[in-house]
């Protein structure tokens, strides 16, 4: 066991010496002239990709390039659930894939990312509703995944404090995942430079590529305001700025970028326990470790890079959140922020190549990106290791759009602002 | 945000609804067989964090199609205009 393992033991030892012990999590790289894989992108996704190529495809010389600090874009900037009760055969493996790797993480990572199995459950309002949460759980369970259709009187006991009596959208159940729940986020993003530092990746902060160098129609290197790196392979996972990267290689996405905003409320006692979503809108709800409650709805529904939103999306949310539960009518927001989506044309996220030899491309997680964490950058690992796709990503390619092979999760095609 | 509407003046953009990229032109084959082309037009986006044209509804107000010109990064109006103008322009031009 190295000395700068988390264990109870050094934390009883740095209890002892007065804290005085404790060394940096990661290294502050400086760039060096050429890496065997360079990722672009220092997020979740980016980071998860960079350990699971270190720790499982043995790849060495690796770096993450970052445009500002590690932790602040999109995984410092959600709601911190974890689920996998999706319905299409491209995204079901994807996400049970994730769910199994959030269950072992702490232990991969050696890293407290405060991972609870506290239950995600999706309420449902009307007939046809319920025959459609009936089918998505037919579909998880079929494919090994829990999933429980409770009725009113389940839900009842469970959340006595919801609006049973609302006479639009009145609660007839709900389709719980019990394994669902929700992790720390910026412990996800610590954690994983950790270890991932720890395996030698080069974490390379204040670091923005500028430009992609492309020799013969190979992708060799990237400009950066921190000088040129050349590269044998180039990852791209850059969530909502992956458009304006992939540009500067001649790219085009099928992604716009939109904004989706968060909410957290003052902290109050304990009383929900795990996660609700509100069927007859866009509405889920939890309540953090401090107490306060962590809530979200639609994106603001406009192409934006702006990382805040408007004031109809935040009416809206707590709208549906009152019709959900009145009892949060007097409860103060404390903050709100928001978040840049890479929105894909069907709401399913693209782990593939590019055309571009030596240029791969991890993008368009539209709501979704912090559940997939750890499997988005095991897939994408897999992909950069070995040029093939993860078996369980074959179906996430970046020209499913051309051939009319789309995962369309939502069933709203091609209008990422539906999504 | 609040969009300058040709018609009705200053609003609110809880009056809009937005449709997308404006600068995007149906191909004119009648898409009996899928083309590069098709493709393009209904998924790719230039996506564009700067000035970029899009179209809005005005469904709460004058029920015009307006072609606005928007700062995806500030979210600064740049420039109205009806989009049946646009159009003519285009077609003109």
């Amino acid at each position: 066991m190295s000395a700068d393992r988390y264990s109870v033991f050094s934390l009883l030892r740095e209890a002892l010496r007065g804290q005085t012990g404790w060394k940096p999590a990661w290294r502050d790289a400086a760039p060096q002239s050429a890496y065997d894989i360079i990722i672009v992108g220092g997020g979740g996704h980016g980071l998860a990709t960079a350990f699971y190529l270190a720790s499982r495809y043995g790849a060495k010389k690796v770096a993450v390039v970052e445009r500002g600090w590690i932790g602040g874009g999109n995984v410092g900037r959600n709601t911190t659930i974890i689920r996998s009760n999706y319905l299409l055969p491209g995204n079901v493996p994807f996400y049970e894939q994730s769910m199994q790797l959030w269950e072992g993480l702490e232990q991969d990572i050696n890293y407290n990312a405060m991972v609870s199995q506290r239950g995600v459950l999706n309420l449902f309002h009307s007939d046809a509703q319920r025959n459609a949460y009936v089918r998505r759980g037919n579909s998880m369970r079929l494919q090994g995944i829990d999933a429980e259709l409770l009725d009113q009187t389940a839900v009842r006991a469970m959340l006595p404090f919801l609006d049973y009596a609302n006479a639009r959208f009145p609660i007839l159940g709900g389709l719980l995942q019990k394994r669902g729940g929700t992790a720390r986020h910026d412990a996800v993003a610590w954690g994983y430079a950790r270890a991932a530092d720890r395996l030698g990746v080069d974490i390379i902060q204040n670091c923005e590529v500028t430009g992609i160098t492309i020799e013969q129609g190979r992708a060799v290197g990237i400009d950066t305001t921190r000088g040129a790196i050349r590269a044998g392979k180039i990852g791209l996972a850059c969530a909502g700025n992956s458009s304006r990267v992939a540009a500067l290689a001649g790219l085009r996405l099928p992604i716009e970028s939109h904004v989706l905003q968060a909410f957290v409320s003052e902290g109050l006692k304990p009383f929900i326990d795990g996660v609700i979503t509100f069927g007859a809108g866009h509405f889920y709800i939890s309540q953090s470790d401090k107490g306060g409650l962590v809530f979200g709805g639609d994106i603001d529904g406009y192409n934006s890079y702006a990382s805040r939103g408007n004031m109809p999306v935040i009416e809206d949310v707590c709208e549906s959140g009152m019709a959900l539960m009145p009892r949060i009518g007097r409860v103060r927001m404390l903050r709100h922020w928001g978040g840049v989506m890479d929105m894909s044309m069907d709401g399913s996220p693209i782990i593939d190549r590019t055309p571009i030899d030596g240029l791969y491309l991890n993008a368009g997680w539209c709501y979704g990106g912090f559940k997939a964490t750890p499997a988005s950058g095991l897939c994408f690992a897999h992909l950069l290791a070995r040029d093939e796709p993860h078996p369980v990503g074959t179906l996430l390619r970046l020209d499913r759009f051309a051939r009319g092979a789309v995962v369309d999760e939502k069933g709203v095609g091609a209008q990422p602002n539906l999504h | 945000m609040r969009i300058p509407c040709v018609c009705c003046g200053d609003r609110g953009v809880d009056e809009f609804s937005y449709l997308g990229d404006a600068t995007r032109h149906r191909p004119t084959d009648g898409g009996a067989v899928p083309t590069a082309a098709w493709s393009d037009y209904v998924y790719l986006r230039d996506n564009p964090a700067g000035p970029h044209k899009e179209l809005w509804y005005h469904g709460s107000g004058c029920r015009s199609w307006l072609v606005v010109t928007r700062d995806t990064r500030t979210h600064a109006i740049l420039g109205v205009a009806l989009a049946r103008d646009v159009a003519l322009a285009r077609d003109a031009s």
